[in-house]
């Protein structure tokens, strides 16, 4: 029983590459995610999501259907729109915000317009990828993505956080705040366009956001908050890989529908501010 | 500890044009204790901000000194910071380091982050996080930052503010050893018998300087008039100024 269930499923070559490929963006997207959420850009990775489009459509249109040909362009794409908003914003004294609205429009308008006039990409499929479908060029990006944003992250870890936190203290003490975002703005475009070719950008995004939204119910502190994510990002992985081999749901719905149900259940049962901590105890004597 | 004068020499600091702060010169002396005072609007966090290198839309000259800017502490209005970021209250003094450390190398605060906030009054709140602190709890947490950063000039804006009289009392205390140890302190403050009773020095600033000297001469009835003279918002279409730079 418990061998059909969690083994049998992964006796299938294209099974283990599909949790291959997610346990490599749990561990990668989660940490950006829950920073993100910090620095109030939750919304920022979906803007990201679109803003991909003209790059990946380029990328498909002068080097076929390579992954390593969408990955560039799309990259390339989504570093234009994260930086170019960030610059805007602070060149013109301007929301982030309202720049990567504007930046994510015109791009996702001029993706689809260049998607139709060459039919180089199903936008379906880069919405939603096919996750059972990971091949081994596929699966070499994801890791590659994965590796860079972890090692990334990690090195600009202090400056980013203090920046997040106190963004006037760390420019008094001449820390240059705006370099610390773009870099940490490169590895959030890294790893949406690393998760799309196979995953779909959806799951990317999903990965990265929704652990982290749901990560402030467990955790007090930062590094609490970042591992709580990341448990939850696999723990969706391998759940949702499951359902969808036994249930027959496509697989990358299925693992975003897993974090989700996560994200509820943190709502619902967390260590803090969910509904259960809120009425299960009595208040203290101080 | 002697850090160097802090020379202004018709300091200009504007937003869009409009200016803030007018033409201001003057000298902040080496261990002095100064307090900012005037009017919501006059300026005075901006001249702060002009004197950490925060605000750059300025005319005139400020000479430093040399001072490199780990070297000047700031403490900013309380209520520019997110209260809820999830960060325990030693990652926030320690902080104070980042002019000796850097972005990159190892530093080693936990020592001096639990003594600092021992000197303000939160012996053991090392691991609390910030968010469930009290505004005077969290205004000492900024303090104890500042002991950590170990600056010869420390701008302080409004350190007293939305703090009860135990906390603002042990807040002056700490300024007041600032002030022993020969560092020089500036604060911006609303609250004016603290200032008669506490600071020597005073710039009483309304956009254009009012007056700035020894306090008594400073608050005098007439010039604290003069300074609630000026009007609030400045006119959309002004002038250029025609004082000569």
């Amino acid at each position: 029983m418990m061998r059909e269930l969690f083994y049998d499923p992964f006796a299938m070559g294209f099974m283990r590459r599909a949790l291959a490929g997610c346990v490599a963006l749990s561990l990668a997207a989660p940490p950006l995610g829950v920073v993100l959420v910090l620095r109030r850009m939750s919304m920022t990775s979906d803007s990201l999501q679109h803003g991909i489009l003209p790059g990946i459509a380029v990328g498909a249109m002068l080097g076929g259907l390579s992954v390593w040909a969408m990955a560039l362009g799309g990259f390339v794409a989504g570093l234009a729109v994260a930086l170019l908003a960030g610059w805007l914003a602070r060149a013109t004294n301007g929301r982030e915000d309202s720049q990567f609205a504007g930046l994510y429009l015109v791009a996702l308008a001029a993706g689809v317009a260049i998607v139709a006039a060459t039919r180089s990409i199903d936008l379906t499929h880069l919405l939603f990828g096919s996750v059972l479908a990971v091949d081994d060029s596929a699966l070499l990006l994801i890791a590659a993505v994965a590796s860079i944003a972890i090692a990334g992250l990690a090195i600009i870890w202090r400056p980013l956080v203090m920046e997040s936190f106190d963004p006037f203290f760390l420019r008094a003490v001449g820390g240059r705040g705006g370099v610390w975002h773009l870099a940490f703005m490169a590895l959030v475009v890294l790893c949406v366009v690393g998760g799309f070719a196979a995953l779909g950008t959806l799951m990317s995004i999903g990965l990265m956001m929704l652990p982290a939204v749901a990560a402030r119910h467990w955790s007090t502190e930062l590094p609490g908050q970042v591992r709580a994510a990341v448990l939850m990002a696999l723990i969706a992985s391998l759940a949702g890989l499951l359902a969808s081999y036994h249930a027959d749901i496509p697989a990358g719905p299925a693992v975003i529908l897993a974090a989700g149900t996560l994200w509820a259940a943190s709502h619902l049962a967390g260590r803090r501010e969910s509904v259960l901590s809120r009425m299960r105890r009595p208040h203290l004597h101080a | 500890m002697t850090p160097p004068p802090i020379h202004l020499r018709d300091l200009t600091c504007t937003h869009e044009r409009h200016p803030a702060v007018h033409h201001l010169s003057g000298c902040f002396a080496p261990g002095s204790l100064t307090a900012i005072v005037g009017p919501n609007g006059a300026g005075k966090t901006t001249l702060l901000a002009t004197l950490a290198g925060l605000h750059a839309q300025f005319d005139g000259t400020i000479d430093r000194g040399g001072l490199r800017p780990a070297e000047i502490g700031l403490l900013p209005q309380a209520s520019t910071l997110d209260r809820g970021f999830p960060i325990a209250c030693a990652d926030v003094v320690a902080a104070g380091a980042w002019g000796r450390f850097g972005a990159f190398r190892a530093w080693r605060q936990a020592d001096a982050a639990a003594a600092a906030l021992a000197r303000v009054g939160l012996r053991g709140f090392e691991r609390r996080p910030i968010g469930s602190l009290s505004a005077g709890q969290f205004q000492r947490v900024l303090f104890a930052r500042l002991i950590v950063q170990d600056a010869p000039v420390l701008l302080l804006d409004e350190p007293t503010t939305g703090v009860d009289a135990r906390t603002a009392d042990d807040l002056l205390a700490i300024m007041r050893e600032w002030h022993a140890q020969g560092r020089t302190v500036i604060a911006v403050l609303h609250d004016l018998d603290l200032v008669a009773r506490a600071f020597p020095e005073t710039l009483l600033l309304a956009r254009a300087p009012i007056a700035w000297g020894r306090t008594a001469t400073v608050l005098t009835a007439e010039n604290r008039l003069r300074a609630r003279l000026v009007a609030e918002a400045w006119p959309t279409h002004a002038e250029p100024c025609a004082v000569a730079a």
